[in-house]
């Protein structure tokens, strides 16, 4: 247990041990939550709580692992010496499909997120602080943010439910009340974001962490996980024929671990799909890499937003990016022409090559279109379906070759 | 198409930068700033280089097309183009 002030003017309650920090309370009211983790610790300023999220190397947990702490530093020091300028958002929009972790959390930890917000709130001084969460968690978020006197202020706003409804500068766009979809941006929203205010975007789990870093600090922090990867983070596990399961793991643990634990024979495997439908494939002999930056990078994965969806090695690959990408190209926003055009033609080809087309030419032609709509569009959803397709073709190559000579003999329903 | 690579062409001026929830992919600027830009399959202004690094979006503009590139910014019908610092 740490023994900065914080924890010593509470002493009767324990710093959780192990792995269950976000998930430590055994129920979610606020009774539960408040002998669980003790109260929230008086808000610390700005420059106190950016020095704690730096120390505790708390990474986004939204998708993009952007350091916790330069998104605050990001808001400029004119903003956050001023009162009342900055909004700040916390996001559960969680619009990609595979996670479920961000409802989970609310539903069962929601004051480990108002906690998370109050103190960033706290920190800014901020204007006004909103959460916007998917409609199936919008009954125990209101149940929660009514049990306590201190979250008044927090505005919740329902998601709109797409694959793109948490990119940032869509929430923006639908707390602003026009339609959910990105806005072409040259400043950063941390300068001018909703109403021109300095915006302040973190996602849920994000602040639930925070929240527990304002109480317990960032050397606690660090006690759980990795040096790469620090903390604990949630995940949502599963693989064909399991439903998935959202769980807290250590920082780096390695992902064929947490696929075993969730009950997943990894030896049926032919590869994980990591960080989800912008994510990548990791290779079955791969699967003892740890769920952190630096292992993951050689494939082109992130840890993101904690997504492990295992392929059964009777599936085919191709058929299943080739649904995936088509997915993914109906959920264009329908207003950059490289991302609304190549989107639909890159997907097309895939489903050309997954059905039995065999002119060798396909690979080349989803790889060239791949190339082309990568970083053309005003948000990265073209970026991470390139990302996705092309990781199929690099990890999945014998199974297109298959394809290409008309041998696959895995299942394609 | 034509793939060519930019050629060396010294330090960034300035970065075009397109808008592409405006553009509407008819090809002014492919025509004002041909050593810059091609058209996709589509018809939308395609960097050379594209691809890389977030050029595709953010154009970098020598000096000696700086000129050019001002004319493609106050002639796009749909004011997707704006000149941004490097
Ligand atoms: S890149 Fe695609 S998804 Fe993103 S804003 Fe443009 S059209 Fe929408
Ligand atoms: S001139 Fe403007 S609208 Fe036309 S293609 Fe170029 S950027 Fe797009």
């Amino acid at each position: 247990m740490s023994s900065t002030a914080d924890t010593w003017l509470f002493p009767a309650v324990q710093a959780p041990v192990g792995t269950a920090r976000l998930t430590a309370a055994p129920a979610a009211d606020y009774a539960t939550h408040q002998s669980t983790f003790g109260p929230l610790p008086a808000h610390a300023d700005s420059a106190a709580l950016l020095a704690a999220l730096r120390d505790s190397g708390l990474e986004g947990r939204g998708g993009a692992g952007f350091p916790a702490w330069r998104k605050l530093a990001a808001v400029p020091a004119r903003e956050r010496a001023r009162r009342r300028r900055v909004v700040v958002i916390g996001n559960a929009a969680e619009g990609e499909p595979l996670s479920q972790k961000d409802a989970t959390l609310l539903l069962r930890s929601p004051h480990l997120v108002i906690d998370g917000l109050l103190t960033v709130a706290g920190a800014l001084g901020a204007h006004s602080v909103y959460l916007y969460a998917q409609a199936s968690v919008i009954e125990s978020a209101t149940r929660a943010l009514a049990e306590r006197a201190d979250a008044s202020a927090i505005e919740l706003r329902e998601a709109a439910d797409t694959f793109i409804s948490g990119e940032a500068s869509a929430v923006v766009n639908a707390l602003a009340g026009r339609a959910p979809i990105p806005q072409d941006r040259t400043v950063r929203l941390t300068e001018s974001g909703l109403g021109g205010r300095p915006t302040l975007l973190h996602n849920v789990e994000t602040l639930a962490h925070i929240a527990l870093i304002a109480r317990f600090g960032a050397a606690w922090f660090r006690s759980v996980g990795t040096t790469g990867d620090p903390g604990t983070r949630l995940v949502t596990v599963g693989s064909d024929g399991h439903p998935s399961r959202v769980l807290e793991v250590a920082g780096g643990s390695r992902i064929g671990d947490v696929l075993r634990f969730t009950g997943v024979d990894t030896g049926s495997l032919s590869a994980v799909l990591v960080g989800g439908y912008h994510g990548a494939w990791l290779p079955a002999y791969a699967l003892e890499a740890r769920l952190d930056r630096a292992d993951l990078a050689g494939f082109g994965a992130n840890p993101g937003a904690g997504i492990l969806m295992g392929l059964g090695e009777r599936r085919c690959p191709v058929a299943v990016a080739a649904a995936v990408a088509s997915y993914l190209a109906g959920e264009t926003a329908g207003q950059c022409g490289p991302c609304v055009n190549g989107l639909p033609a890159m997907a097309a080809v895939l489903g050309r090559l997954a059905t039995g087309d065999r002119d060798p030419g396909l690979p080349g032609e989803v790889r060239r279109l791949a190339a082309i709509v990568t970083g053309r569009g005003s948000c990265n959803h073209p970026d991470g379906t390139a990302r996705f397709v092309l990781s199929t073709l690099t990890v999945f190559a014998d199974d297109v070759t298959a394809h290409l000579n008309g041998h696959c003999r895995k299942d394609h329903r | 198409m034509n793939l060519r690579t930019p050629e060396a062409r010294g330090p960034a001026a300035a970065l075009l930068h397109i808008d592409w929830t405006r553009c509407d992919g008819r090809g002014l600027c492919t025509e004002i700033l041909p050593e810059l830009l091609a058209r996709d399959d589509w018809g939308y202004p395609l960097a050379y280089g594209y691809g890389s690094a977030g050029a595709g979006s953010n154009v970098p503009v020598p000096d000696t097309l700086l000129a050019a590139a001002a004319d493609a910014v106050s002639l796009c019908p749909r004011q997707a183009l704006t000149l941004v610092d490097p």
